[in-house]
């Protein structure tokens, strides 16, 4: 892997960047791997450059059915942050906050991570309990988090209306710092680069249609590119959870459906941080493009079509315009929608599977982006060593049939 | 203020008699009626208008609409503000002000253009490669990043404009105005369907607005007149100009921004909104929605002054201005030959007409000829020159295969270069509406393929260019849309407007011209004007693996500009095509999401903000509340009053005044934003049976009952009280902030799983004012009011309802307690609220009745142990957790829920069970949300052992009290906790969650 820094870049501008080499390679597959990846989403790729680099794992393949990165890794509006309520959920985004934290050096690669921080609106009472609750909560968890008053709001975020006759008034919120955003498709490209590096293979354009198995074991993947052995095979796709699970006859509890997200032209700088408030379902960051991006909560119908309805995008705006009175002659750029898997706790299913060999990480639903690095961690450590890391343990597939379920649904309102 | 320099003498459809005045950059100047600012500039001489986005290199106008990628502008000043305009998008009016967007100090002289001189270390996708050292510096990095980009200024101030939305339904929409949408519309019409023609132009009539056309032996626009004033006569028949059809999404639902007052000025009427936005939902679709040329890329071709060749000609012959005096053209097919002539028709000199194809042969490059226009066939313009504005092209000959120049370059002087390589149909929304796409090798461009929804594409959006063919096409497709709506034509069958056939050569697929230095060496040759992509940053991308349609578009930023690519795009597909050696087709085309031009935020907001953004609900009794000063919390989309503060007094102060009233003599409280559901029928009874966890069989009527709902995860939902009226006739009460969850939840099982229950729900909740008397005076209060109600325990027990009159107004009394005290809930029509609550207030003058809010009632629930949810349940808590096994019954077979509470960890020993706490020192009060430790002295990550979920000061008790969700807590009592705050821990012992009466005698009483 050739080195990407300034001095590179000036070399290269010599001989007018005619020298630079692919940032990975496009193999064809190989007969067997040791471990299979499906999935070339930023999940997949992140657990294939931990196979490799932690585990010494580099017999590795990633098969992707399509171009790598352009799932929900490039659809997402990439807000980073660890502040969880329950435990098992914090201390599993916290590891991937911290890794993502040295990852431009890491990969060397500029993702981009920007920690101009995220704040959570609250605008009643009950808000402001729940906000304490869960600052108590990640604060003793070790994890950075504060409260802040509304004066305090207004002074970080000028443009955010804190009239208190607001329809919905900013009675205070919740920041963490270390909280923000990071460019997605150079999350996916970094990874990718430094997995190619180790020797994995990224084999794009290559769906897989079946997973083969002897008695209870897996032995490979069927694709589009012919039969592909495999010792272990780990499925790492958002959006088609069920679709994967099906071909070794499991059934989850996991529901597809569309989110959407938009951006505005890009405009001089309004916003730094994050902004986000479950109560009128909108949340809100300015990319370093310039352009506002924008979410919101998912259609409730059940999709794999990759589209939106309107009236989404209608009440995402009508709360934005209200939060932010500027935006309101602001325009929509580009609106768009990626298919999330979504468990009934809104927590992820990151482990193994009754077919021995066949290790599953999805249904991270609306707010996987900021987990990447720390789901391909503790994934490649449950490949490897055929037992979940104490930080993925809580994760299993049977905490369906025991109910030891890890709910951030209410506690978390827009889990982005 | 300047004369209009470069406004021809004569012609266009200007008004010359209303000048207009407008400023640009701080400068004056005149335009007509009928320009637009663009053509206002150009009508001036004024270049350049813009900077690009990366290099700062100077820019000129290059479109004439909604493809302009340069002329980006920010209008107006003030709250009314836009950045990001389109000039030749704005309709010019008088007073209009505009300026450039992200040039510093000026638009002439931008040190931005620093960028220029550092290009070579600035290549696509610079930033992922640098800005890593030293680490955690990314941030400084970035701060003058983001500085750096972003085109216009959001306005500082809220927005003064109203937007509105208009919900119809259309047998046709027709898209486009141009003569396939007109023939489309007439003929649609005719059939009398209704129909709906959108054109985001100021008038119809698309490309013919440029002149020159004949339409059934006449000038065409006569035709377009006629034919406005037809649609116009038909009843069912709705003419939307202005009118952009922006996102086409599934099931035939689209919508369109009709700019209302935008581009009036001081002139727009103040009683219309600023945009309207339509939604459509159309039997048939009609795209009539053209085409847009695209450039061809040489050296430089960024400088102002080159534009496309159909730009050029819109501004001559629609707007009178002069882009130029001398011109080059150069073009890869015929269509810019008019444009050649119409330049030298105008008396624009016209040095040459550039063709690559080796031999242009036909009628239009013969007229041109014979016009004394040399024409140079299988040459190119190789590079351009000048700074501010072109100045000379350099043309050299191409090689057979146009892989490579020949001979000598030749210099040719100008300043304006028209550039024509051909058409993309304006396929967008049929993309969006998730159609396929085709290329044609012939067009050497997208066309649409197969239709997803009901639609079809006619004219120059789907590739057929010829006049006579659009209208002919467009007519045949207008019959076929409406008789698939149902509507035939009726009457003399009337034929299809006609055209001359004109005689065209193909185009020769030509895209990037080659020149005698390595591309990407030194000159520049631009794709995406407005991101500054070029050829070389396209063969970087490819060369370091990124060669998706989508990788390579992310990597460069390629078409990912305010002009979303409308001319680029295909250029790059085609160039990325050449690079990776395969055909167009095979590396696709990035997909089309809405919208097809940008959407303003207000608009899709419409109404819906400030006191709109959600109802407000008030109760019957509001007015009085406010009144009093009450200070109130919102409760869902309930205004509550919080508590009732009197002169002088704290908030601390009137709660614990309320609290000892209830307490001590009787209180009242506005009880009527409680969700109430009426539910009637024969299988009431069993619908309560599997929605609630307690048996219902032995209610007799006339008496309460306090359920809990649980989710299908067994978790606590909703709780409330249900009341059994009459035989097959119960009132359900539900918490405030749950009633539209629960109604809609309740109606789920029913419409979805329980098809077969004969069950009617009706959500009452607004047509009681209910008003809550409680303390031991209650009683004594209420017999003041009522005569036929016999108030006596023995008469009247805890947990039932009586109907009678209770200050002469029918009314529903029930029996039942959140306090503690003995309560009498007063249920009245509404419309009879506000005087049933004066009545109680002036029968309780000689109690010292006092009016309590939300926070005293939570107090007051606390003390007696009573749970909030929400508060002392999150969805994760089952009834045993809150102590509330009782409710749940062992003998109904089943009932919602029930089967996850026997789920291992859900019966689990050990969960999260509800306490009480009493804090060691009795005058603090926890903060609620505390966090409870059992180790304080550990640091962070420490184990949690449970949270505070309501703490409050009991003025009854004279100490604080607290309710907490701890691990294992009903087996803690005694137990001493800890909750860390910052700067302190605070101890408290774990006690019953029951303060006050434990048994419950007072409200029985
Ligand atoms: C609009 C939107 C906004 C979001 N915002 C945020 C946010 O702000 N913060 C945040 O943290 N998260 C956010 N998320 C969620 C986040 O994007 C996802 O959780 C995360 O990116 C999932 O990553 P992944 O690598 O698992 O999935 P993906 O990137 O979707 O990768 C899965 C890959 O599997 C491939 N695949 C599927 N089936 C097969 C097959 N049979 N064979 C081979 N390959 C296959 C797919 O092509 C795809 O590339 C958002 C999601 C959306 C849609």
């Amino acid at each position: 892997m050739k080195k990407y820094s300034i001095f590179s870049l000036v070399r290269n501008a010599v001989s007018y960047h005619e020298r630079w080499s692919e940032a990975w390679r496009s193999p064809e597959p190989k007969g067997a791997y040791e471990v299979v990846i499906v999935g070339g989403g930023g999940h997949g790729l992140a657990t294939a450059y931990y196979l490799a680099k932690e585990h010494g794992i580099t017999n590795v393949a990633v098969v992707e059915k399509g171009w790598l990165g352009l799932g929900n890794t490039g659809r997402n509006t990439t807000i980073i942050r660890s502040n969880y309520l329950w435990d098992e959920s914090a201390h599993l985004y916290e590891k991937s906050l911290q890794l993502y934290e040295g990852l431009s050096q890491e990969l060397n690669f500029n993702i981009m991570l920007s920690q101009r921080g995220c704040l959570n609106l609250a605008h009643n009472q009950h808000d402001l309990r729940q906000l304490s609750r869960r600052v108590n909560a990640i604060r003793l968890n070790g994890i950075d988090s504060e409260i802040l008053t509304a004066g305090q709001i207004k002074a970080l975020v000028p443009i955010l209306n804190c009239s208190p006759t607001a329809r919905y008034p900013v009675l205070g919120g919740s920041l963490q710092r270390r909280g923000g955003t990071a460019r997605h498709d150079a999350v996916a490209w970094a990874f990718a680069r430094a997995a190619d590096a180790r020797g994995v293979d990224i084999i794009q354009n290559c769906e897989v249609t079946g997973i083969r198995r002897d008695g209870g074991r897996v032995t490979g993947v069927e694709t589009t590119k012919g039969l592909i052995k495999a010792g272990k095979v780990g499925v790492v796709v958002a959006g088609h959870a069920s679709v994967l699970a099906e071909m070794v006859g499991l059934r989850l509890p996991i529901e597809s459906h569309p989110l959407q997200a938009l951006v505005s032209e890009p405009i001089k700088p309004v916003l730094d941080t994050v902004v986000m408030s479950a109560a009128v379902h909108v949340y809100l960051s300015q990319s370093d493009k310039g352009e506002l991006v924008l979410g919101a909560g998912i259609d409730s119908y059940n999709s794999y079509a990759q589209r939106g309805s309107l009236p989404i995008i209608e009440h995402m705006l009508a709360a934005c315009v209200d939060l932010f009175p500027i935006v309101s002659r602001l325009r929509m750029l580009r609106q768009w929608a990626g298919i999330v898997d979504v468990c009934p706790d809104a927590s992820p299913i990151v482990g193994k599977t009754p077919v021995e060999g066949f290790y599953v990480n999805f249904g991270w639903g609306t707010g996987g982006f900021k987990a990447t690095p720390g789901s391909g961690w503790v994934f490649a450590y449950t490949i490897a060593q055929d037992r979940p890391h104490p930080l993925n343990e809580p994760f299993s597939l049977e905490r369906f049939h025991t109910g030891y379920l890890v709910d951030e649904h209410g506690a978390a309102g827009v889990a982005h | 203020m300047s004369p209009q320099r470069h406004r021809l003498a004569a012609g266009g459809r200007i008004d010359r008699s209303r000048p207009l005045n407008f400023t640009f950059n701080g400068r004056r100047f005149e335009g007509y009626a009928g320009d637009t600012l663009a053509s206002a500039l150009i009508a001036n001489g004024v270049t350049p208008v813009a900077r690009s986005f990366k290099y700062h290199r100077p820019r000129g106008i290059v479109g004439a609409g909604a493809e302009e990628p340069n002329a980006i502008v920010q209008l107006e000043t003030g709250a009314r503000t836009q950045p990001n305009q389109r000039a030749t998008r704005v309709e010019l009016y008088d007073g209009l002000t505009a300026a450039s967007v992200n040039c510093w100090p000026s638009v002439n002289f931008d040190l931005g253009a620093v960028n220029n001189l550092l290009k070579r270390l600035l290549p696509a996708g610079f930033y992922y490669k640098t800005f890593m050292w030293p680490p955690g510096f990314w941030m400084r990095y970035e701060y003058f990043i983001r500085r750096a980009a972003g085109l216009g200024k959001a306005p500082a101030a809220p927005d003064p404009d109203r937007y509105d939305k208009m919900h119809c339904h259309a047998d046709v929409l027709v898209v486009g105005g141009g003569p396939s949408g007109l023939a489309a519309a007439l003929a649609a019409g005719r059939t009398g369907a209704r129909v709906i023609l959108a054109d985001g132009q100021n008038e119809f009539g698309g490309a013919l607005l440029d002149g020159g056309a004949e339409i059934d032996g006449g000038p065409a626009l006569d035709w377009v007149a006629a034919a406005v004033a037809e649609l116009e006569a038909m009843a069912e028949v709705r003419l939307l100009p202005r009118a952009t059809v922006a996102g086409y999404y599934d099931h035939n639902y689209l919508t369109i921004v009709e700019r209302v007052t935008d581009h009036l000025g001081a002139a727009a009427p103040a009683n219309l909104p600023r945009q309207r936005l339509w939604k459509v939902r159309a039997g048939q679709v009609v795209l009539a929605t053209g085409s847009v040329e695209r450039p061809l890329v040489f050296a430089d071709n960024d400088r102002p002054g080159i534009m496309l060749a159909s730009a050029a000609a819109t501004y001559v012959n629609r707007y009178a201005a002069k882009p130029g005096s001398r011109a080059v053209v150069f073009t890869n097919n015929d269509s810019a030959y008019r444009v050649a002539l119409d330049l030298a028709e105008a008396g624009i000199e016209v040095a040459a007409v550039v063709d690559p194809r080796p031999e242009p042969e036909g009628p239009l490059p013969a007229r041109t000829r014979a016009r004394g226009i040399e024409v140079l066939g299988g040459q190119a313009v190789v590079a351009a020159h000048g700074g501010g504005r072109v100045a000379a092209v350099e043309v050299m000959g191409l090689d057979q295969a146009g892989g490579g120049v020949i001979g000598e370059s030749r210099r040719v002087r100008c300043d304006l270069v028209c550039v024509s390589g051909g058409w993309n149909p304006t396929v967008h929304l049929f993309s969006q509406s998730g159609g396929r796409l085709r290329y044609d090798d012939a067009l050497a461009g997208f066309v649409p393929d197969r239709s997803a929804q009901a639609e079809r594409s006619v004219g120059a959006a789907a590739g057929t260019f010829a006049l006579a063919d659009c209208l002919a096409r467009g007519f045949e497709a207008g019959l076929e849309a409406a008789a698939e709506a149902g509507f035939r034509r009726k009457g003399r069958s009337r034929r299809a407007p006609k055209a001359p056939a004109q005689e065209e050569a193909p185009l020769r697929p030509f895209w990037v011209v080659p020149s005698t230095v390595a591309r990407g060496r030194g000159t520049k040759h631009f794709i995406d004007l407005q991101n500054d992509v070029t050829v070389a940053d396209v063969a970087l991308a490819v060369r370091e693996g990124y060669r998706s349609a989508e990788h390579l578009k992310r990597y460069t930023t390629m078409g990912m500009g305010t002009d979303q690519g409308k001319i680029g795009n295909v250029t790059g597909l085609a160039v990325l095509s050449e690079l990776v050696d395969a055909d167009i087709p095979s590396v696709g085309t990035t997909t089309f999401r809405p919208p097809y031009t940008p959407v303003g935020f207000g608009l899709l907001a419409g109404r819906e903000v400030g006191a709109l953004a959600d109802p407000v609900r008030k109760t019957a009794i509001h007015r009085w509340h406010e009144d009093r000063g009450a200070a109130f919390e919102d409760v869902g989309q309930w205004k509550r009053p919080w508590y009732f503060p009197r002169a002088g007094e704290s908030m601390h102060d009137a709660v614990n005044r309320e609290c000892l009233a209830v307490r001590n003599s009787v209180g009242v409280m506005d009880a009527s934003t409680l969700g109430k559901i009426d539910i009637q029928g024969p299988d009431a009874l069993r619908l309560l049976n599997w929605v609630y966890t307690n048996a219902w069989d032995n209610l007799k009527i006339g008496r309460c009952r306090y359920g809990l709902m649980l989710g299908e995860d067994g978790m606590v939902m909703d709780d409330g009280v249900t009341t059994r009226l009459a035989e097959h006739h119960y009132l359900m009460t539900t918490t405030t902030g749950g009633a539209a969850g629960v109604l809609a939840w309740l109606e789920m099982w029913l419409q979805t799983e329980w098809l077969d229950l004969k069950v009617h729900l009706t959500s009452v909740t607004e047509h009681w004012a209910t008003v809550a008397v409680a303390g031991p005076r209650a009683r004594e209060l209420l017999s003041a009011l009522t005569s036929d109600i016999d108030l006596s325990a023995k008469a009247f027990p805890f947990m039932s309802m009586r109907a009678g009159t209770v200050a002469g107004v029918p009314a529903r009394v029930f029996r039942i307690s959140f306090t503690g005290e003995l309560s009498f809930e007063i249920n009245v029509p509404a419309s009879y609220g506000m005087a049933v609550w004066n009545a109680v207030m002036m029968a309780g003058e000689k109690y010292g009745v006092t009016p309590f809010g939300t926070e005293a009632m939570h107090i007051l629930r606390a003390e007696k142990g009573y749970i909030i949810v929400g508060d002392e349940t999150d969805g994760t808590t089952t009834p045993g957790d809150v102590g509330m096994d009782w409710i749940v019954s062992k003998k109904k077979p089943d009932f919602i829920g029930k089967r996850s509470l026997s789920r291992p960890d859900t019966a689990r020993e050990g969960r999260k069970q509800l306490v009480g706490l009493l804090t060691q020192d009795p005058k603090e009060v926890l903060p609620e949300g505390g966090q409870i430790v059992a180790e304080p002295e550990k640091k962070p990550p420490m184990k949690m052992i449970g949270h505070v979920t309501s703490s409050y000061w009991s003025a009854s008790l004279g100490r604080s009290i607290a309710l907490a969700l701890v691990y294992g807590g009903h087996k803690r009592h005694g137990e001493t906790v800890h909750v860390p705050l910052i700067g302190k821990t605070v101890s408290a012992v774990v006690s019953e969650p029951r303060f006050y009466d434990p048994e419950g005698v007072r409200l029985r009483g």
